[in-house]
């Protein structure tokens, strides 16, 4: 065929097309992800029976909000790249925002902790299951994020899987303080970023094969 | 140059932005404004691959058409463009890893693609309708029908026996199977 026939062929009945339409299927596969990861921490986990009491302290909004915004940030930089030619610069400030402030909030918890109480703070209690349970729970919304990033144009593969995979595991962050006891800066600073890791770096190296198109 | 390049983006900006509303006569004029652009930015870098340049036109072609969706109307055409016949291209190239091909430099600059073009048309040397009858009927006959030969939806829905939108759907889902095989063969 020639190339000006396929110009033809491809103009015919050209229909109106939607540029919403990449940000929402990106926003419904995240939705999609985070809501069925609450069944999978139920049956997998449960809920942190002090949750209750968990709400009232700062600490808890702080560490919910953490994982919210980076999942926020990630979304937007995972959107940027799912479209060619997109610049990511700000993005990519921007994500960083959320990261600088829990640690900002972990050094400083650990400058004013007694040499005692320090290793507490990093450790918790649950630092040995968190990293794990985290991407457990970011699994729906990995496959969906991949799936709805694969349905648009990433150019740039790695990078795309990897973003798609924060935001997974964001999300799956944000399911897991629904269980978490842990209240510290420094082991959310750690062991939840850990967590959120994994699903950035299986994304990063799936993203060649998985994204192509 | 450059004010050229800038009046080509403005040009190219305007026909796609029609091209969006669903404007068929803007999406062919900027189809077929865009194509000696691909081919003159393709010849320049895959000089040791010549026989692949205008095979890589098409693929492009289909690969900014499936893609369209994400072109974002604040953004420059020129960088959206540019992005995916560098995507394509190196997709290509990675399929042929070892080749020298790889070595050739790669321009990261945005604006790179509208500067030159190359008015020729060619043949290329992968025949999209022979791709086209691996497709099931669903998605090959309407293609065939609105796509080549130019009928309305309605008229290749009588045609076909299938209902309109299953027309669309049959263009839009075969459109995207020969990108893919496309990209399988290589």
């Amino acid at each position: 065929m020639k190339t000006d026939e396929l110009i033809t062929a491809l103009a015919a009945g050209a229909e109106p097309v939607d540029s919403r339409a990449p940000s929402r299927r990106l926003l419904l596969a995240a939705a999609a992800g985070a809501v069925l990861g609450l069944p999978l921490m139920l049956v997998l986990l449960g809920v942190n029976p002090r949750l209750a009491q968990d709400a009232q302290l700062p600490m808890f909004w702080v560490k919910l909000a953490f994982v919210a915004a980076a999942a926020a940030a990630a979304f937007a930089i995972a959107l940027r790249l799912a479209k060619p030619g997109m610049p990511t610069r700000q993005a990519t400030v921007v994500l960083s925002i959320p990261f600088a402030l829990i640690w900002l909030l972990a050094a400083a918890a650990l400058a004013t902790a007694s040499p005692g109480e320090r290793q507490a703070l990093v450790m918790g209690s649950t630092w040995d299951v968190c990293p794990l349970n985290i991407a457990k729970l970011s699994l729906p919304a990995f496959v969906l994020a991949l799936w709805a990033m694969r349905s648009l144009a990433p150019t740039r593969l790695p990078l795309a899987g990897a973003a798609a995979g924060l935001l997974a595991g964001a999300l799956g962050a944000t399911v897991y303080t629904l269980h978490c006891p842990e209240m510290a800066a420094p082991f959310i600073g750690l062991w939840y970023v850990l967590g959120m890791l994994v699903p950035t770096v299986a994304g990063a190296l799936l993203g060649r094969i998985v994204l192509r198109w | 140059m450059k004010p050229a390049s800038d009046a080509r983006e403005a040009r190219l900006h305007k026909l796609m932005v029609a091209a969006l509303r669903g404007d068929a006569q803007a999406y062919a004029g900027f189809l077929r404004e865009l194509t000696p652009f691909l081919r003159a930015y393709f010849r320049r870098r895959l000089q040791s691959l010549p026989d692949d340049v205008e095979d890589l036109v098409q693929e492009t072609l289909l690969a900014v058409h499936n893609s369209r969706h994400t072109y974002d109307a604040g953004q420059p055409v020129g960088a959206w463009l540019h992005a995916i016949a560098r995507y394509k291209m190196v997709d290509l190239l990675r399929g042929r890893a070892g080749r020298e091909a790889l070595h050739d430099p790669l321009d990261e600059e945005s604006g790179a693609l509208l500067i030159e073009s190359a008015p020729d048309a060619a043949e290329a040397r992968r025949d999209l309708r022979v791709l086209l009858r691996q497709l099931p009927d669903k998605q090959r006959l309407p293609i065939e029908y609105v796509k080549i030969e130019g009928l309305s939806v309605a008229e290749a829905a009588q045609r076909t026996g299938l209902s309109e939108s299953a027309v669309k759907v049959g263009v839009h889902r075969g459109l995207k199977s020969l990108a893919a095989l496309i990209g399988r063969r290589q």
